[in-house]
């Protein structure tokens, strides 16, 4: 038997940390319960181009210019057209109250103007409190509206033809063609779930032993810190695979996330993954004094790690020093290879940066907690 | 194996938060011998039991426990010591057996199987062994305890009150147990409050306020103290601890049922006084053997007196 290893003492450790998981029912129906639970009901209802807005026409004079413009915002499937009568009054008040979202506004000579060929204009009003419920919607606008009256007036060809005198601008969405959210939000769940569950989980490790008191015995007792760390962490990478397992599945089967990438990249990927949130969760319970103290700490880890990681919020978007912050949550390399993996079809190479550096946060934090790991009770 | 002592510190010292728990404790311990570790709550004696098995660094002093260095090999110590600590903290969401098979895995034991089936027929516990441990009564808790501590044959056995809160059948058996292992050459150090365990061991150290005030066996630490005790019988007793409490010469005045214990350093002083509360009183006099806990009473208020 090695000093400082010995596979009898870690198949102690082990098989203790099994029966009492397995013990612990609640618990235990969580781990694998929750993932499936979050993975619904967030899958279904994060929506990042929202679309079917509520609006309010305000025309006082409806003709078929109006009628046109209307439909045409209608087709694009962000507006739908709930108050297609209201007053200016009116309008105001409900996009003050929020109950619309728009208000477009047609003056009184809007036909006439348009039949004189005179400059006509439109106001729409866009609540832009939150910018992304507008942005979508505003953007699609101008070329709507101005082709809708041009077809009004049965000037297609016209239209065309001055079309075709400008620049043509091709644009591919690539990847994502139709800018489907589940397919940016469903990877990236797994992602949150899977460190949700494990960091928490194994934040408790030591604290609970010391709640309960055994921790006085299993330190009077000749197990080494690396034989405690490993016999608190490998279970939950059990966990993981099984967690990994329903998401991804789920992830197929109901969301129809494509999947262009080799399986076997992104399971080393999560395999990385998760070796460093569980150990990271280890390093938690080596800091914190209680269970609560761990579940505080995990918690200041949780929010700025789904909020500067680009799960919810482009990356690219933050200033420079928030994307140095974000580098540091394993949870943004993850979010790169299995986005990259699942939606652009990426081979090793193209993932190997994230992949090293989530190895680099799993060693690094392993060697970290055998550090704090505190083998007396001082 | 030479005759070093099982247990030789010297001098050790804790401090928490600048109090110093363990002052200057020495403590020998010779092989084969059952050490008795007295002192009131907070005397320091769980800490001193934890400086010696590793799971404290002691801020100042030295020492060896079966030869090793508790400083730098508290590793080796920790393999040939069984600690039984004074909370039971052993896994109550695990059975019996599979505690058992936990602590066997750790101390890596050739057989488990066997060790572990073994204890469980020495226990009498085999036909329980899928309880939870959680769901076990006080005095099968301590003894599935004692059993763990001891399934790995360590040399020196370090146990923290073992006794707290079990009854006197069980706490009997233990002690039986106890005497059994050490005449196999096991050493034992056990921390208690109660006298009458104290009187069952080879050797007792008496702690107070972090300080080692009395050692020896019970009869040298009773007549180290020079106690002398009378013994006031009667139906005024009442009337007569009244009349004694704060008399000169009268250091200590406690009742046992229909007796009246009174002790006190100066025997003269105390025999005068004594003498004229019993003629006062109507109570008979007559002088007695000073016991374990009256010593104790009176270094505990001796201890008390130092630290202010």
């Amino acid at each position: 038997m090695s000093r400082f290893f010995s596979f009898t003492r870690l198949r102690a450790l082990l098989s203790k940390e099994l029966i009492q998981m397995r013990r612990d029912r609640i618990t235990f129906a969580m781990m694998l319960g929750v993932p499936l639970m979050q993975l619904m009901l967030f899958g279904f209802a994060i929506n990042n181009d929202p679309k079917g807005l509520p609006a309010a026409l305000v025309a006082p004079t409806q003709d078929r210019y109006s009628r046109a413009i209307v439909t045409a915002l209608e087709l694009t499937g962000y507006y739908r057209f709930t108050h297609p009568h209201a007053s200016a009054a009116e309008a105001e008040a409900l996009i003050a109250r929020g109950d619309v979202s728009f208000v477009v506004t047609l003056p009184s000579d809007f036909g006439r103007r348009v039949d004189r060929g005179d400059h006509p204009a439109l106001l729409i009003e866009a609540d832009a409190t939150d910018p992304s419920v507008a942005s979508g919607a505003v953007s699609t606008l101008s070329t709507v509206a101005a082709e809708a009256l041009l077809r009004e007036k049965g000037i297609e060809a016209q239209a065309r033809e001055s079309a075709a005198q400008s620049l043509e601008v091709v644009v591919h969405r690539r990847y994502n063609p139709e800018g489907v959210t589940q397919y940016n939000i469903v990877p990236g769940l797994l992602g949150v779930i899977l460190q949700m569950t494990m960091v928490m989980m194994t934040a408790m490790a030591l604290t609970r032993e010391l709640e309960r008191g055994t921790m006085e015995n299993l330190l009077s007792m000749p197990a080494t810190p690396l034989e405690i760390m490993l016999g608190k962490v490998l279970p939950f990478l059990g966990v993981g695979a099984v967690q990994v397992v329903v998401v991804l599945v789920a992830a197929r089967a109901i969301f129809g996330v494509p999947f262009l990438g080799p399986l076997p990249l992104l399971l080393l990927g999560v395999f990385v993954f998760v070796s460093s949130l569980v150990i990271l969760g280890y390093l938690f319970s080596t800091v914190a004094r209680t269970q609560m103290q761990a579940m505080q700490l995990t918690f200041f880890y949780f929010l700025p790690s789904l909020l500067l990681s680009g799960f919810m919020f482009p990356f690219r978007g933050m200033p420079g020093w928030a994307q140095a912050l974000g580098e540091l949550f394993p949870l943004t390399h993850f979010l790169r290879i299995v986005r990259a993996v699942m939606l652009k079809g990426a081979d090793t190479a193209a993932v190997a940066q994230p992949m090293a550096a989530l190895t680099l946060f799993a060693i690094g934090f392993a060697a970290f907690a055998l550090l704090r790991f505190r083998r007396t009770l001082d | 194996m030479t005759d070093e002592p099982a247990i030789e510190v010297r001098g050790l010292v804790k401090r928490f938060g600048g109090r110093a728990v363990v002052d200057d404790v020495s403590l020998t311990v010779a092989k084969g011998e059952i050490a008795g570790f007295l002192g009131p709550n907070g005397s320091g004696k769980t800490t001193t039991i934890r400086l010696m098995c590793g799971l404290l660094t002691p801020d100042a002093g030295e020492g060896r426990v079966l030869g090793h260095d508790i400083l730098t090999e508290g590793r080796a110590i920790k393999r040939e010591v069984g600690y039984m600590t004074q909370r039971f903290s052993f896994y109550e969401d695990l059975t019996i057996e599979e505690n058992l098979r936990f602590v066997a895995g750790l101390y890596g034991l050739d057989d488990a199987r066997r060790a572990v089936s073994g204890t469980l027929a020495d226990l009498g516990l085999t036909s329980r062994r899928g309880q939870l441990a959680g769901s076990l009564s006080g005095g099968w808790k301590q003894r599935l305890a004692l059993a763990a501590c001891i399934m790995h044959r360590p040399q020196l056995l370090l146990l923290d009150e073992p006794t707290a809160g079990v009854d006197p059948k069980a706490r009997r058996d233990f002690w039986n147990e106890i005497h059994q292992l050490a005449s196999g050459g096991l050493t034992v150090l056990v921390s208690t409050h109660y006298m009458d365990e104290a009187e069952r061991c080879h050797r007792i150290n008496y702690i107070s306020y972090g300080k080692l005030v009395a050692k020896g066996t019970v009869s040298e630490v009773v007549r180290d103290a020079g106690l002398t005790t009378f013994v006031l019988s009667g139906r005024n007793v009442t009337r007569a601890a009244e009349r004694l409490e704060g008399m000169d010469g009268v250091d200590q005045v406690a009742p046992f049922g229909n007796t009246l214990h009174v002790v006190g350093k100066n025997a003269d002083l105390l025999r005068a006084a004594a003498e004229r509360v019993a003629k006062e009183t109507g109570c008979d006099l007559s002088p007695s053997e000073t016991s374990l806990e009256d010593v104790f009473i009176q270094l505990m208020g001796k201890a008390r007196d130092n630290m202010q």
